[in-house]
């Protein structure tokens, strides 16, 4: 492998984003009126194209997967549709939070800049197939995510977010990074995912630094899935950060998270699945336990969906869990992808709820604010309706679809005391998404302000809850498309 | 003594001693000082491994730009360094713990860990697919590892400091307002500034006449 033109195309989605980057920036800089509308725009016509060049990639390339620059880019499925759901919940995100930047004057050019690089970061991350290359797409996704998170500078609540979502997860990269230096050093200095792969495998050599390293590294994925014991930045930074920010964080972030636990846990280091399988069963029994109990008191339903998204990860882990065990094979983390993929879009669509509520001057992040909704919509009523029971697991909707294709490889996997305490918690977190219905439906509105949002934030939130309640019968087809994914992953 | 082995001892020597200086020195301007001895040596001793890229750029990075830096936040900002030594003997015995710990497992690692036979060396780590140019000293092979096999994160990392960049400037960049809005003038405007704006020529007789009334007294005005 040359580098020649042939291996720059197939990063063409991550080269056309970066260069795009370059041009909004320089244009918005002279043209001061129109630049905010401008930027965006501008940035979700290249979030258009990506995915336009990512699905032509997955029609062109027959092969299950390419390596480019010296084997330090990989293009595989599993990478295609990730970057696929990443643009998707961008482009989302972006819609949802203009108007809301809009009100509280917050929408300046710079906003979409950071976004589209820390689109950049997630695309990096996800095509990775190097230490270094992994880790650099993680920072530069977390670096513009630290100044989105502090982007309403005037509010204390949004820089003290910005400050802690920083501090720590400064701590988190460096964690990351010491684990990657150790598996270097113990691999006798393999950077590359499928060399790592090769050396761990091997019955030769001490296994001791490279538990320690992957100490580090399951502690460094915790930390950006936000999951317990690593969770204790999730609530504030939910909270502090602009509703707008908040969608990005908790949908399209996830997703990249996702991609470095794929990346590192199962496609590097499968070798030592014994031992993190018993770590993240510690991480998921804490996560599913202390995320529902913990959302239960929340009267701010921002830091009620953070404990709710910290529970959501901890049962997006047990996909991960199962895979440990030869009767489920790669299915445990086809049907994890799929359970990433569904709290995506459901969680996009509770925080777009909120954005919807929310006007100049006001924010509707207590659960309260929810109260009598359905004499002022029913329609959109209807629509947050969907998205709770959705995300408490009732059928039909995706997030029953989504738990339930975890459960049953949990259970094929032979983890029944775990798969118990997962419905159980899941039945006391349903008291919360619960709660949130009954507020709409039979109490009387507090707040009689008529919903003021625009039309694209409508027309996209209707589709968005109708894609949670449809989604569900045809998740069949979803989870085909995630296990196609898994084939290039060793088990 | 062979005179390399000589360079190398009087180097290292150095180096210890100043990184002892840099923890033990009372004065915080002292320390960094003793850092900056640290930097030269250890710039020495790159150089007698002939890797002079690598030295200079320690020297020029290190001691040129953020030393000095440091230096001038240490002198300018007036930080109290004494109450920040206060804690010292309170703190002590977590500290011993915490180091005694590190220290044992960096041990049990360079012993243990390391020991015993080494892992396979790795298949498929990067090799070098392009051309490979004869390259007879240090920068031009750094170039060409940077420029070809490493071209990808190379690129990325430079992204990676726009970002840093673009949140720099969004997060403190602040178009004056209130009581600051009427001394600020923009730079455009001041660059697009004519003279005629600035000066105005007024025609005006050489002479004039003698006022008929006298000046009105001083406390006058102002009232």
């Amino acid at each position: 492998m040359s580098f020649d033109v042939s291996n720059l195309s197939l990063a063409a989605a991550e080269v056309f984003v970066a260069l795009m980057i370059l041009a909004i920036m320089l244009t918005a800089a002279f043209v001061r009126g129109i630049a905010r509308g401008l930027a965006y725009w501008l940035s979700q016509l290249t979030l258009i194209v990506a995915v336009f060049i990512t699905s032509f990639t997955i029609m062109e390339t027959g092969s299950d997967f390419d390596f480019a620059f010296n084997n330090m880019f990989v293009r595989d499925k599993l990478g295609d549709i990730l970057k696929l759901m990443v643009y998707l919940s961008m482009m989302v995100a972006l819609l949802y939070g203009r108007g809301y930047l809009a009100d509280r004057k917050l929408d300046r050019h710079e906003y979409y800049l950071l976004a589209l690089l820390t689109t950049l970061g997630m695309m990096v991350m996800i095509t990775a197939n190097h230490l270094l290359v992994l880790y650099i797409g993680l920072e530069m996704m977390s670096l513009a995510l630290y100044a989105l998170v502090a982007f309403d500078r005037d509010t204390t609540r949004s820089t003290e977010a910005g400050m802690k979502y920083f501090v720590l997860g400064a701590l988190a990269s460096g964690l990351v990074l010491y684990g990657m230096s150790m598996i270097y050093g113990a691999t006798n200095g393999a950077l590359e995912l499928s060399a790592i792969h090769e050396a761990v495998t091997s019955p030769e050599g001490n296994k001791t630094v490279l538990l320690l390293g992957l100490v580090f590294l399951v502690a460094g994925i915790s930390f950006k899935l936000g999951v317990a014991p690593f969770h204790m930045w999730v609530p504030d930074v939910y909270q502090g950060s602009p509703t707008a920010v908040t969608l990005i964080l908790s949908s399209a972030s996830k997703l990249a998270a996702f991609a470095l636990a794929m990346r590192l846990l199962a496609e590097a280091l499968p070798g030592l699945i014994g031992h993190w399988k018993t770590m993240l069963l510690f991480v998921i029994a804490v996560s599913l336990v202390l995320g529902n109990l913990a959302a239960l008191i929340q009267h701010n339903i921002k830091r009620m969906l953070a404990y709710s998204g910290i529970s959501h990860m901890g049962f997006m882990l047990m996909g991960f869990l199962s895979s440990a065990e030869a009767s489920v094979g790669t299915v445990g983390y086809s049907n994890a992808m799929f359970y990433a993929i569904a709290y995506a879009l459901m969680t996009l669509a509770a925080f777009g709820m909120i954005v919807l509520l929310s006007r100049e001057g006001f924010e509707a992040e207590n659960i309260e604010d929810f109260k009598g909704l359905n004499s002022r919509n029913p329609w959109f009523a209807l629509l947050m309706l969907f998205v709770m029971f959705s995300m408490a697991g009732i059928p039909f909707f995706v997030g029953f679809f989504a738990k339930l294709s975890v459960l049953t490889v949990l259970l094929k996997a032979g983890y029944l005391w775990l798969a118990v305490l997962a419905v159980v918690m899941s039945l006391i977190g349903a008291f919360y998404y619960l709660r949130i219905v009954k507020f709409m439906y039979f109490d009387e509105p507090t707040d009689n302000a008529p919903l003021k949002a625009s039309g694209e934030l409508q027309i996209m939130l209707s589709i968005n809850g109708v894609a949670i309640a449809l989604l569900g019968p045809m998740s069949g087809t979803l989870l085909e498309w995630c296990k196609s994914a898994m084939k290039t992953v060793g088990g | 003594m062979e005179f390399s082995a000589f360079v190398f001892y009087f180097f290292a020597t150095v180096l210890i001693l100043a990184g002892l200086g840099v923890i033990t020195a009372r004065n915080p301007v002292y320390a960094a000082l003793f850092l900056v001895l640290a930097f030269f040596s250890a710039g020495g001793i790159w150089l007698l491994l002939s890797a002079e890229f690598l030295a200079i750029v320690l020297v020029m990075v290190y001691v040129g730009a953020v030393m000095v830096l440091f230096l001038f936040v240490v002198m300018m900002l007036d930080i109290d360094f004494a109450s920040l030594r206060e804690g010292f003997w309170k703190y002590l015995p977590v500290g011993a713990v915490v180091g005694a710990l590190i220290a044992i497992e960096m041990g049990l690692v360079l012993t243990k860990g390391f020991a015993g036979k080494p892992m396979p060396a790795a298949a498929a780590t990067i090799t070098s697919q392009t051309t490979p140019i004869k390259c007879e000293t240090n920068i031009c092979e750094l170039g060409r590892v940077l420029y070809t096999d490493y071209v990808y994160p190379f690129e990325l990392a430079a992204l990676l400091l726009l970002v840093a960049m673009i949140a720099a400037v969004t997060l403190t960049l602040r178009r004056r307002s209130g009581a600051y809005a009427e001394k600020y003038i923009s730079p455009e405007a001041q660059i697009a500034a004519r003279p005629e704006d600035r000066m105005m020529l007024v025609k005006m007789a050489s002479e004039k006449e003698a006022p008929e009334e006298p000046v009105a007294p001083a406390g006058a005005e102002g009232q």
